[in-house]
């Protein structure tokens, strides 16, 4: 139980770290040197010190967007077994509590941005409600394929020990498609390109960016913060995913998780350098192609596991 | 046909007995034929002519033509017929008060009290300097909603307002408001001494600077009989190039960072700050500030310098070959560049667009090859029009003009160019004489005209930036395109705030 919490707290401590990955890999394909790797954590220091900045016409609400979405984003991180440890808590169906935790903290993201009544702010938050809807239905289809193969709806019987390379010796081949579809939706879930551009000051093209343009100073760390946790959260469960082996010394363990994770941030980092963002009417198909993948899977294991 | 207008050449001083007074209906029928039969305008302005107000017209085919008459109180619209009026007329209206009835878009441009004191044709109170005070337009029902951007903005740029009428993500309509940059330069420049001229004209536009400096300096030559040696035009034709390239790598750098695709929006903005050096290298300023002067210019292209230039323009010719191919390879890219913001031929004829915008929307006009002023007559410019239209034909007409720019400049650094450089010096100019000037900036036609009184003094500077043109192509290819596409769209007309404002 310790080492989980020691765990959890770590993840949120080195969140920031492997976001920076994205950056270097992006200013390597740029032909820049790229900001230092310490950078988010000096960024959350600077808005921690700052004081923020309400405007008259926002309520309660808008001050509890960042919160809420921290507070949601490290909750999850509870439930998550980190290179192969159980969490702190686990319970059967789990999974759908976690899906709709991070659904309360995006509900609030939303509700602050609506709450300025900015036209920016509003069509931000058109967006990143109508997107993750999308995901939301390419994860259930993940979950039933979890389903199939484990019969149990827990986190920590997917991705703890040996279980998950368990799952791929069970279904290697329709395990693969899992694993595409679910980095089609960490992309979009952490408003990366080739949905989202986090590197843009273009608010009308802007998704998630939009939305915190009227958060300042110690709120915005918050809600960075927030972001850090919740690109780990995926990553994490892909580098499990990628690197499955188990070996019984923790160190391995370990340096097999960090490896997994400096994989999946790197992907991220290229994928956003050598292709553009796709044209907003395009992305639904690009995130429904994670829904097709997951269903493919299915259909796959349906012949596999009689 | 036959037309009361009078045939002009390109930098050619008139006399101004010799320009046609019409009567206005003569006027009036005789500009609104060439223009309805493919002419385009040039300059349409009013002046004051002692007690008297007049306007004039420099309309544009295959020649450029010329004529006034004594300016009307109110007068129907010309716009209501033939569309290419519809700025000019407005403007007409807001720096001299004369009204044109029936006007389908009657509404200020740059948001000024005229200097006439005559009765403001809006009905706008000037005691606010707001330009954007005004009732914009407004789509009712449901699921619309209206999003105003600027005048202050994200990035490090000029400013002006936009007003989207959309439904949801679809742009219904885009109203731009300019006018916040208006510094009176048509009326400064009607003051300052001969000797600041040449300065001012470098400041309408600061990236623009060559463009607009040039076709200073080839009126006051014109009006002060001052032939500059064959070395100073090539060295001017090298400037004006030079800025070209350093604007259009700048531009195709924007458009692949508005699309997030990051490698070559690094390597063009490093290129766009090379080419800017090669400015450097030519005249001590990135943006060309200081060299071209009435007479000639003020920098020679010594032995060393020319060889130094070429040997940079080599090493980065393959450099900007190889992003252009990076840039243009990408499907991703070229899966956003099509099909968005397209202005159809047709629509691009009416808003009379010039320069790339035109070029893309088919209209092949090019200053350069058509009223050829400096080197370019010796020079084969190709025509670079592109069926589409849209993003990606804009881009696209960029793209040829910058390697096309490049061999233009390689060639005219070949052989020793030799020049007798002049200084900043006062002249006089003649009387009661006439001149236009326009030249191929790299957003456009840049137009200066000067009319001078009896004793030798400006009556008129007409100034006209290629933007005052191209402003309404951006609203139009805004129509029934996604509002996300907006920024796309507007890097890839990149037109200019303060060449519009004056």
């Amino acid at each position: 139980m310790i080492e989980s919490v020691i765990l959890w707290f770590l993840a949120i401590l080195i969140a920031p770290f492997f976001s920076a990955v994205i950056l270097k890999v992006k200013a390597f394909f740029g032909g820049k040197k790229g900001p230092p790797l310490l950078i988010n954590y000096y960024t959350l220091i600077k808005l921690f010190k700052k004081g923020s900045v309400y405007s008259n016409s926002t309520t309660l609400v808008f001050k509890l967007g960042p919160i809420i979405s921290l507070a949601t984003a490290v909750t999850v991180l509870m439930f998550l077994p980190i290179a192969g440890y159980t969490p702190i808590f686990s319970f059967n169906g789990d999974v759908i509590f976690i899906m709709y935790i991070m659904g309360l903290g995006r509900f609030f993201t939303i509700a602050a941005a609506m709450d300025t009544a900015s036209p920016f702010e509003g069509m931000g938050a058109a967006r990143e409600a109508y997107f993750p809807i999308i995901c939301e239905a390419a994860m259930f289809m993940i979950l039933i394929f979890f389903y199939r193969l484990t019969g149990e709806l827990q986190l920590a019987s997917f991705f703890t020990g040996g279980n998950t390379l368990g799952l791929w010796n069970m279904a290697g081949a329709p395990l693969l498609f899992i694993v595409i579809a679910f980095f089609i939706i960490l992309l979009t879930e952490n408003s990366r390109v080739p949905v989202d551009d986090p590197a843009t000051h273009l608010e009308l093209t802007m998704i998630h960016e939009v939305m915190v343009l009227d958060h300042s100073g110690p709120d915005f760390g918050l809600i960075e913060l927030g972001s850090f946790c919740k690109l780990f959260f995926y990553a994490t469960i892909i580098s499990r995913l990628i690197l499955p082996f188990d070996f019984g010394v923790p160190a391995f363990g370990f340096a097999l998780f960090v490896l997994g994770l400096f994989i999946v941030y790197l992907a991220i980092g290229v994928t956003e350098s050598v292709i553009a963002r796709y044209r907003m009417d395009k992305v639904p198909q690009f995130v429904l192609t994670s829904f097709a993948l997951a269903f493919f899977a299915i259909i796959i294991s349906l012949e596999f596991i009689k | 046909m036959t037309t009361a207008f009078l045939k002009i050449s390109n930098g050619e001083t008139i006399e101004r007995k010799k320009i046609p007074h019409l009567s206005f209906d003569q006027f009036r029928e005789n500009a609104l034929n060439i223009v309805k039969e493919g002419g385009k305008v040039v300059q349409y302005f009013a002046y004051e002519d002692g007690e008297a107000l007049k306007l004039m017209a420099v309309l544009r085919n295959n020649d450029l033509l010329v004529a006034g008459c004594d300016a009307p109180k109110t007068y129907p619209s010309f716009t209501n017929t033939c569309e290419p009026f519809h700025l000019f007329e407005r403007e007409i209206a807001e720096q001299f008060g004369i009204r044109p009835e029936g006007h389908p878009w009657l509404k200020m441009v740059r948001y000024h009290a005229n200097c006439q004191g005559a009765p403001d044709v809006f009905g706008n109170d000037y005691n606010q300097d707001i330009p954007g005070n005004y009732n914009y337009y407004q789509v009712e029902g449901d699921e619309i909603h209206e999003v105003a951007v600027g005048p202050v903005h994200a990035g490090v740029i000029e400013p002006g307002h936009f007003r989207f009428n959309c439904i949801g993500e679809r742009v219904l309509h885009l109203e731009i408001q300019l006018g916040y940059q208006h510094r009176g330069v048509e009326n400064l420049l009607h003051k300052v001494t001969a000797k600041r001229l040449p300065i001012l004209a470098e400041s309408i536009a600061g990236d623009t600077t060559i463009g607009h400096s040039l076709c200073m300096a080839q009126a006051v030559e014109s009006l002060t009989s001052v032939q500059p040696d064959i070395g100073a035009k090539i060295i001017r034709t090298i400037a004006l190039e030079l800025e070209r390239l350093a604007n259009h790598i700048g531009d195709l750098g924007a458009l692949s960072g508005d699309v997030a695709f990051l490698p070559p929006a690094n390597y063009f903005g490093r290129l766009r700050g090379d080419f800017l050096n090669l400015s450097l290298l030519v005249c001590g300023n990135r943006f060309g500030k200081g060299l071209v002067r009435p007479g000639g210019v003020r920098f020679d292209l010594a032995d060393d310098v020319r060889a130094t230039l070429g040997e940079r323009l080599a090493e980065l010719k393959p450099q900007v070959e190889h992003v252009l191919e990076l840039l243009f390879g990408a499907s991703t890219v070229r899966a956003r560049f099509e099909d968005c913001g397209s202005v159809s031929n047709h629509a691009g004829e009416k808003l009379g667009l010039v320069g790339p915008a035109g070029r893309a929307s088919g209209i092949a006009y090019d200053v350069r090859r058509c009223f050829p002023t400096e080197y370019y007559g010796q020079i084969q410019i190709p025509e670079n029009a592109k069926p589409t239209g849209d993003v990606y034909a804009r881009a696209r007409v960029r793209y040829d003009e910058v390697l096309q720019s490049m061999n233009m400049i390689q060639s005219l650094i070949d052989a020793p160019i030799e020049t007798q450089c002049v200084e900043n010096g006062s002249f006089d100019l003649p009387p009661s004489a006439f001149v236009v000037s326009i030249n191929e900036a790299w957003r456009g036609e840049v137009s200066h005209l000067v009319l001078t009184d009896e004793k030798g003094k400006i009556l008129r500077y007409k100034v006209k930036d290629p933007s005052f043109h191209n402003w309404n192509g951006l609203a139009m290819s805004l129509r029934d395109t996604g509002i996300s596409d907006f920024p796309l769209n507007n890097k890839s007309f990149n037109l200019s705030y303060c060449g519009y404002d004056l």
